[in-house]
């Protein structure tokens, strides 16, 4: 294999010798390669198909804007698909592969696609594969995403680690090219707080593929005084292989940081990569200029580049691109391409500038045909020879191996226009420009449109001196560095008259023919053509082609390019990977796991774990030879029921409020009225929101006269919190009162059965317990064990006599073991949230499926506890017609007509006789249960008018199950409806 | 986009959640011949493009209700008030 490195020069260590892979076949190549690089060196020129017909593609760029040479980089659960091989730093024992070929890259079926190219022109998958319509999703798509494709994707999880971290400077430099550098010279020497950041792994931008001099000295030199210089202020942090890809309101930039891509796999500790949102107070656009690639036959050949990138492989990588070059230009880039080349011992056959009056040039002892373009390429997979039209029609074939082109550069405006902002045509620069963006981003050197080097040094430091006086620096302004050049001049050159395919979009295939034929069909609108030929819709995002592609349309639309503008910017610059994007949150950093301080008691106790939000709650407790849950929440029941039960609730939100005005305050979020409360009392509390709909409900006791304490259901206690929030501060600043969430400083466990008392009685320090000293509803701090600082709550959500125990957290665990040590003589049992929801269903009480966001408390039986002698959130438009109609679904219970009928949670119910459909439809039931006091199954429904047709026979409708059965509406209170086992 | 809570300085607006018009004032009164008052109180907001008085909850943070004035299409945000110490101006008309 012929090695086209070349004896000497470049930015490479050519006594590092690293080891390669491509397609499985081994190469070397040197530290600072990168993969294009390496892979030219040993003559593959050739590094994918492009994505319609299989085009056979090499690298066109040095950088980030490469559309061809995208490769699967490294295997296993770290393989990456389109990674762009320009970017791509070459590591010891990098395994890359090549795409969207089958069987080989050289030998590729898919390539077939090329004879059916007149069917995948502009709009070929509105055209071609309209009919029949049921085979788009089962045989077009599946098929057309087979034969058009990018790389896989990696289904293992990624075994890497990525970063997110905040940045905030006074100056952020995006481009460490000529204008960025003199731009973070300026704000450092001023002592300003600067972040640099560049997308490739050494800053120097353009600086590092030129053979340019900055006063008098190598150019490369001066990047390296100038990074010396940046390195050693403390205020300045340097950030390569950063690109920062989106700019988004009040001045945050999102950035990526690949900290570790360069290496096989990240050292420990450190992540692969890192994604900043930097805060700036200004900003320097130096993103520099993207030179266009110009049209013409078969410019898609591996071989045919960028002219500064064919330059650039020679100075930076030390590599030639061919043998023998033809360079084809419109405007001084191929000079210098030309004479680069020349200098490093490469033949350049021919200089062709379409300029006909062509400023005169250095091209060293280059031919130069003026006026004379190059219509073709020859060559299947490679270049053999161009055809040039000469500018008197004349044609001429030379021989080459590679050809250099320039079309003209592109100031790289995107990070502008991500706010909103279109960029601006300017004729003479044939470019479009940064728009005005004000004082927080200014575009700076090629960005702005300064062309030449001493014009973007000087426009760097410039830009960068006026931004630091405003915001209070006072920058020293120093002569910039001078350095030569030749003046920037172009001559645009949209499309050239050929035989074969000509190329805009490289990535999607998309031909110079594809634009006129979108427009001849109506679609003229730049956004409109876009997504009819897919231009610039690749990964690439069009950063070659976009211009091209809008002077065609222009042409073909008989608009100026001006008037056809471009199609909207959007973040990202470059594709961000998912990882980076979730950053540390993922497996069990996606959600906080919330434990409640009895969890490790509850797991030795053997309980199922329910997920509720991020709260683990034990569901119920097997225990050994019970066959399924429903014989165990069956015997917790009946242990709750019948002796005593213990249950965690520390789930519940705690709310803590005081002040003189508490009570006013709970007078105006809660509907029910809290004036009368005693202390030492508990009530239960039902609030609406304002629309009228009940929004939560929970028991608050007064505990002192300014001191209550509030429980709110497990799913609201946040809502609930920021209701409250906004209740007092936007609504009723004026009340003195505070409150805090103290949901994690208590712990707190329900005790219920008929032995509550007894076993609690062993616990509490000081006081018999009894109806007259500690009644129903009665709420009272206590001392427990000897001094354990407690609250004691006798109330029920089972309909037991029961108590709720809360304690500070730290005791909860000991206060449970003692609560359980002084049940075991009457078997005191745990039971979970299966239980807990069995004996609500049994007793009628509302939970989750009842206060459903649509019901009010009219329709869920408890209107009357709506006061008519205050205001509060929710009065008045509980009053609303729609709210008061007397058909609304209202809470009723169901109980299943013949022995052993199950019930279905979410059937709908249906009036004996009628027809299953959405008039007839009555209501659903919201819960149901197996009781184990009535041996029979039961459940709560919200049905029209429901609570006027207790002992209506109705038909309910599982569709879900396929089930019809015959049901019986009756009171929700299905057990105890007296609520004697509350005194018992 | 960045808001400064008056208790916390300037923090990122992930650390904040958004509700809506501040602009609206709750009646006084239950009386039902006030139910269109409360209809708009409850149901109607104000959706311009431009300059706003929106509610933000510091939910990250110090959870202060905010009061915060922004251009809803540039999201430039001119001035940051907590709610408890707004001085009240009258109440919106109706667009009618």
């Amino acid at each position: 294999m012929t090695s086209f490195r070349l004896p000497t020069g470049g930015l490479v260590d050519r006594n590092t010798t690293l080891r390669f892979q491509f397609d499985a076949k081994s190469f070397t190549g040197h530290a600072g390669d990168s993969l294009a690089s390496a892979l030219l060196a040993n003559g593959v020129s050739l590094m994918g198909r492009s994505f319609k017909y299989h085009r056979p593609r090499g690298a066109v760029t040095g950088g980030s804007a490469e559309p061809n040479a995208l490769v699967e980089l490294r295997t296993g659960a770290r393989r990456e698909p389109n990674t762009r091989a320009t970017m791509v730093e070459l590591f010891e024992g990098l395994e890359a592969k090549s795409q969207n070929r089958w069987p080989s890259l050289e030998f590729d079926v898919g390539a077939i696609n090329q004879l059916a190219s007149p069917l995948l022109v502009a709009g070929f998958y509105y055209k071609t594969f309209m009919w029949p319509k049921a085979f788009w999703e089962k045989i077009y798509e599946p098929l057309i995403r087979r034969a058009a494709g990018l790389g896989s994707a990696v289904h293992a999880p990624d075994p890497d680690s990525y970063e997110k971290i905040y940045g905030h400077c006074d100056l952020l430099v995006i481009g460490g090219g000529a204008a960025g550098l003199m731009a973070a010279l300026t704000a450092g020497r001023a002592g300003a707080r600067v972040m640099i950041a560049d997308e490739h792994a050494r800053l120097g931008g353009a600086l590092l593929g030129e053979n340019e001099t900055i006063n008098g000295k190598p150019s490369i030199q001066w990047v390296q005084e100038a990074l010396a210089e940046l390195a050693s202020m403390k205020e300045v942090t340097i950030l390569p292989r950063t690109t920062v890809f989106g700019w988004f309101d009040g001045n945050i930039y999102g950035a990526l940081e690949r900290v570790n891509d360069h290496v096989a796999t990240p050292p420990e500790y450190e992540p692969r990569q890192r994604y900043w949102r930097i805060a700036a107070k200004a900003a320097i656009l130096a993103t520099g200029a993207e030179e266009r690639p110009l049209v013409f036959g078969n410019n898609d050949r591996p071989g045919v580049m960028q002219a500064s990138a064919m330059r650039g492989l020679a100075n930076r990588y030390g590599v030639a691109a061919g043998k023998s070059v033809v360079v084809f230009t419109n405007n001084h880039s191929g000079y210098a391409t030309a004479r680069d080349l020349t200098a490093a011992g490469v033949n350049v056959a021919a200089l062709i500038d379409s300029r006909a009056n062509a400023p005169k040039l250095n091209a060293g002892k280059v031919p130069v045909l003026k006026g004379a373009v190059v219509s073709d390429v020859e060559g299947s997979r490679n270049v053999k020879s161009v055809r040039v039209v000469n500018a008197d029609g004349g044609v001429e074939e030379i021989a080459c191996d590679a050809v250099a082109m320039s079309g003209g550069f592109s100031p790289v405006v995107h990070l502008s226009c991500h706010r909103g902002l279109k960029p601006v045509w300017n004729e003479k620069l044939a470019a479009f420009l940064p728009p005005d963006t004000g004082k927080e981003l200014v575009a700076a050197g090629a960005a702005a449109g300064n062309m030449t080097l001493a014009a973007a040094l000087a426009d760097g430091a410039e830009k960068a001196a006026k931004l630091l006086t405003a915001l209070g620096f006072k920058p020293k302004t120093a002569k910039p560095p001078q350095a030569d050049g030749e003046p920037y001049a172009v001559s645009p050159l949209w499309s050239v008259q050929s035989q074969h395919k000509a190329f805009v979009d490289f990535q999607n295939d998309v031909t110079a023919k594809d634009l006129p034929l979108a427009a001849r069909e109506g679609y003229k609108d730049v956004e409109l053509a876009k997504r009819y030929t897919t231009l610039g819709m690749a990964t690439d995002q069009g950063k070659l082609s976009n211009v091209n592609g809008i002077a065609l349309l222009a042409g073909a639309t008989g608009k100026s390019i001006a008037q056809v503008g471009t199609t909207t910017f959007r973040p990202n610059y470059t594709p961000v990977s998912f990882g980076a994007f979730a950053g540390p949150f993922t497996g069990h950093h996606f959600n906080p796991v919330r434990k409640t301080p009895m969890h490790a008691w509850a797991e030795e106790q053997g309980a199922v774990f329910v997920e509720a939000g991020l709260w683990y709650r034990p569901q119920w407790f097997p225990r050994a030879g019970e066959k399924g849950w429903l014989e165990s929440v069956t015997r917790e029941v009946l242990a709750a029921r019948n002796s005593v039960g213990v249950c965690d609730v520390s789930t519940l939100g705690k709310i803590d409020i005081q002040g003189p005005d508490a009570g006013e305050f709970l007078n105006r979020v809660y509907c029910n009225g809290w004036s009368t409360l005693e202390v030492g009392k508990a009530r239960y509390g039902l609030m609406l929101r304002e629309d009228g709909v009940v929004f939560d409900d929970g028991t608050t006791s007064r505990l002192g006269p300014d001191h209550f304490f509030m429980t709110t259901t497990t799913a609201n206690a946040a809502r609930v919190l920021t209701h409250l929030e906004f209740c007092h501060q936007a609504l009723w600043p004026e009340l003195d009162v505070q409150y805090v969430s103290v949901t994690e400083q208590w712990g707190q466990m329900a005790i219920a059965g008929p032995k509550a008392r007894a076993t609690l009685q062993k616990l509490v320090d000081g006081i018999t317990l009894n109806d007259e000293t500690f009644p129903y509803m009665a709420a009272r701090p206590v001392q427990i064990m000897g001094g354990i600082p407690a609250r004691l709550f006798r109330i029920s959500f089972s309909g037991e006599h029961a108590y709720e125990l809360s304690v500070p957290a730290d005791y909860a665990d000991a206060v449970i073991r003692a609560v359980m040590h002084a049940g075991a003589e009457f078997n005191i049992t745990p039971y979970g949230t299966e239980a807990l929801s069995v004996m609500r269903i049994e007793k009628g009480h509302v939970a989750g499926g009842e206060l459903n966001g649509n019901t009010t408390a009219a329709d869920l039986g408890l209107g009357r506890m709506m006061s008519t002698k205050k205001d509060y959130i929710g009065r008045m438009m509980a009053t609303r017609e729609g709210m008061t109609r007397a058909d609304r679904e209202v809470f009723v219970g169901i109980r299943p007509i013949g022995q052993g009928q199950k019930l279905s949670a979410g059937a709908h119910i249906l009036n004996v006789g009628d027809k299953v459909s959405l008039e007839a439809d009555q209501g659903y039931i919201t819960a149901v249960a197996y009781s184990p006091m009535l041996e029979s199954w039961i459940g709560l429904a919200l049905v029209q008018r429901g609570n006027k047709r207790h002992g209506e026979k109705v038909r309910v409708f599982d569709g879900l199950r396929g089930q019809h059965y015959d049901a019986e509406l009756c009171d929700p209170v299905h057990f105890d409806p007296e609520n004697r086992r509350l005194h018992v | 986009m960045r808001i400064h809570c008056p208790y916390c300085g300037e923090r990122p607006a992930e650390e904040f959640t958004f509700q809506g018009d501040a602009d609206v004032r709750r009646p006084q009164g239950n009386e039902p011949s006030q139910m269109d008052e409360w209809f708009d109180y409850v149901y109607l907001r104000e959706n311009p493009r431009g300059r706003m008085k929106e509610y933000w909850h510091h939910s990250g943070g110090c959870r202060s209700w905010l009061i915060v004035e922004r251009d809803t299409d540039s999201h430039e945000v001119f001035g940051v008030t907590a709610a408890r110490e707004r001085k009240l101006s009258p109440q919106r008309k109706r667009a009618s």
